[in-house]
């Protein structure tokens, strides 16, 4: 918003080119779809392993469901680690149009919002193609226009002042004038880990659950652990992915929410220059 | 510094948020419904099939376990016990009667009874049952490799497929029996067995008694159980579905590889 005073001034600046931009929106709709298809597929079986297979006579790491409670009567529980928590409403048991539900993760939170494996499945790995490819092309663009080097990749000194810009997050403070235009090291270390660590991550451990794609060099899993190891790891980084985008768009929002907003679709971001 | 007035702002935003949220599950939800979306979203499947089959050699083999890895007991999912008074009474008299009809596309039709598929090469694998649900299992097959059984029938030159013919009945009434189908490159594969043994003993009911298949690349719902019959075929159209399987009559992707 042009909270425009005396001693600033302010003009548009070109940040973000026209394929981040389209690439973006892409992946907020293949990332969107593939985390409620994949609550729905975990539904089927909500339960998450360590090992080669699901029954190696250990129990599970973690289980969503329910039980008949001596005084609640029934009750959604979800089981981590031998611990056992009472998730009503939230995990297990969850009401929709006022009718109990007993599945794992509420039918608002999945795709389609009814329980079917089959199409969940259907849209998970349509998306999945669609998620692939477009990351293959921001990779490939990332590289080729320097968009990689340029913005993303932090310089030795950046890293030196991590602390500053550590304490700057915490205070809720933002750049202003020139180093508005550019990315602050946080940023850049978060989205360098979630391009080339975490997002690969997910779909390595897609593939590691693939029977077909497990014999291309057979026993390639078991460098994960297993093939369940690998499912949980796929479910375990699909969430680190949600606390990414929960702290990204609360930074988009405390740091000039339709600014950022506007510069993702239109690609100009207003860069207020302030004269103190 | 100065801070936005956000209270306001973050209420009409949050609303916004969650506005879009159900509408985009309401737009999923429509789309899952129509008869156009969930055919579109097949190409899913096909592309991922080619790209399987072009990144993996031909005979490209599944993982096999040790002894340690085996499934304390396992799992039987689907049905249990075949609702079918006629496979009831062949599994009292233990399976001598029965006889696995292998016919179809073939020059010489035949059947054959257990004791003559067990006198035949055999082949034993420990391997990993994943379950399109999501949970795995690791069991010891023994068995017959399915290719044993095909050079003696010899199918004609058209056969693209393998039909598998299962004696459990999945509707009300003994209708609707379960069956599954696979294609040549399968069906020749080296671990593509048709198993009469689980963990060193006679393959339980539940298991699928008295022979079931394994195609070791694929979900477990190919692994047909409770085997009656193989129909070679250059086409699956034209039986019950015509999606070449229970489960794919009922949505699921014929090419169960992933």
């Amino acid at each position: 918003m042009a909270a425009q005073t005396s001693s600033s001034h302010s003009y548009l600046y070109y940040r973000h080119a026209l394929p981040v931009r389209v690439m973006h929106w892409i992946n907020v709709v293949a990332l969107t779809i593939l985390m409620m298809s994949g609550l729905q597929i975990f539904n089927a079986h909500p339960a998450l392993y360590w090992g080669k297979s699901s029954y190696t006579g250990r129990p599970p790491l973690l289980q969503i469901g329910t039980r008949d409670d001596e005084r609640s009567g029934r009750i959604g529980v979800t089981r981590v680690l031998g611990f056992e928590f009472n998730t009503t409403g939230v995990l297990g048991l969850t009401e929709h149009d006022g009718n109990p539900q007993e599945v794992a993760f509420p039918r608002w939170a999945t795709i389609p919002g009814w329980y079917s494996l089959a199409m969940a499945r259907q849209w998970h790995f349509f998306f999945a193609w669609v998620f692939v490819l477009n990351g293959i092309a921001y990779v490939v663009y990332s590289i080729t226009s320097r968009h990689l080097g340029r913005d993303l990749v932090p310089t030795s000194r950046e890293l030196k002042g991590i602390g500053g810009s550590i304490k700057d997050h915490l205070l809720f403070r933002h750049p202003t004038g020139e180093a508005g235009k550019r990315y602050n090291v946080l940023q850049k270390l978060a989205y360098v880990a979630v391009i080339f660590v975490l997002l690969p991550l997910v779909i390595l451990m897609g593939w590691a659950m693939s029977p077909w794609l497990d014999t291309v060099i057979p026993g390639w899993v078991d460098i994960f652990g297993g093939r369940q190891s690998a499912r949980t790891l796929h479910f375990s980084a699909a969430w680190l992915l949600v606390v990414f985008v929960l702290i990204h768009v609360f930074e988009v929002v405390v740091s000039g929410f339709w600014n950022h907003l506007r510069s993702m679709i239109t690609g100009n971001f207003r860069v207020r220059e302030r004269a103190s | 510094m100065k801070l936005y007035p956000i209270g306001s702002r973050r209420r009409a935003l949050l609303r916004a948020l969650g506005g879009t949220g159900a509408l985009l599950l309401a737009g999923c939800d429509r789309l899952s419904s129509t008869d156009w979306f969930p055919k579109a979203l097949e190409a899913g499947e096909r592309i991922s099939k080619s790209v399987h089959h072009f990144i993996t050699p031909r005979r490209a083999m599944a993982q096999e376990f040790s002894e340690a890895d085996l499934s304390p007991q396992f799992r039987s999912n689907g049905t249990a016990l075949p609702d079918n008074p006629e496979y009831q009474a062949l599994a009292r008299g233990g399976f001598a009667d029965w006889r696995l009809i292998v016919d179809g596309l073939v020059e010489k039709p035949q059947q054959f009874t257990l004791a003559q598929l067990k006198a035949m090469k055999s082949r034993t694998q420990i391997t990993r049952h994943d379950c399109v649900e999501g949970w795995s299992a690791i069991g010891k097959w023994t068995g017959v490799p399915l290719s044993e059984v095909l050079a003696l029938v010899h199918p004609k030159q058209q056969v693209r497929y393998a039909v598998f013919h299962c004696a459990d009945p999945m509707a009300e009434g003994g209708e609707d029996f379960y069956y599954e189908s696979i294609d040549m490159e399968d069906a020749y594969h080296p671990q593509t067995i048709l198993a009469y043994q689980l963990n060193g003993k006679a393959l339980p009911i539940p298991n699928g008694a008295p022979l079931r298949l394994r195609v070791e690349r694929q979900l477990g719902y190919k692994m047909a159980k409770f085997l009656m019959r193989i129909e070679l075929v250059d086409s699956f159209a034209r039986i019950a579905g015509g999606r070449g399987g229970y489960w794919e009559d009922n949505g699921y992707q014929w090419y169960a590889g992933i």
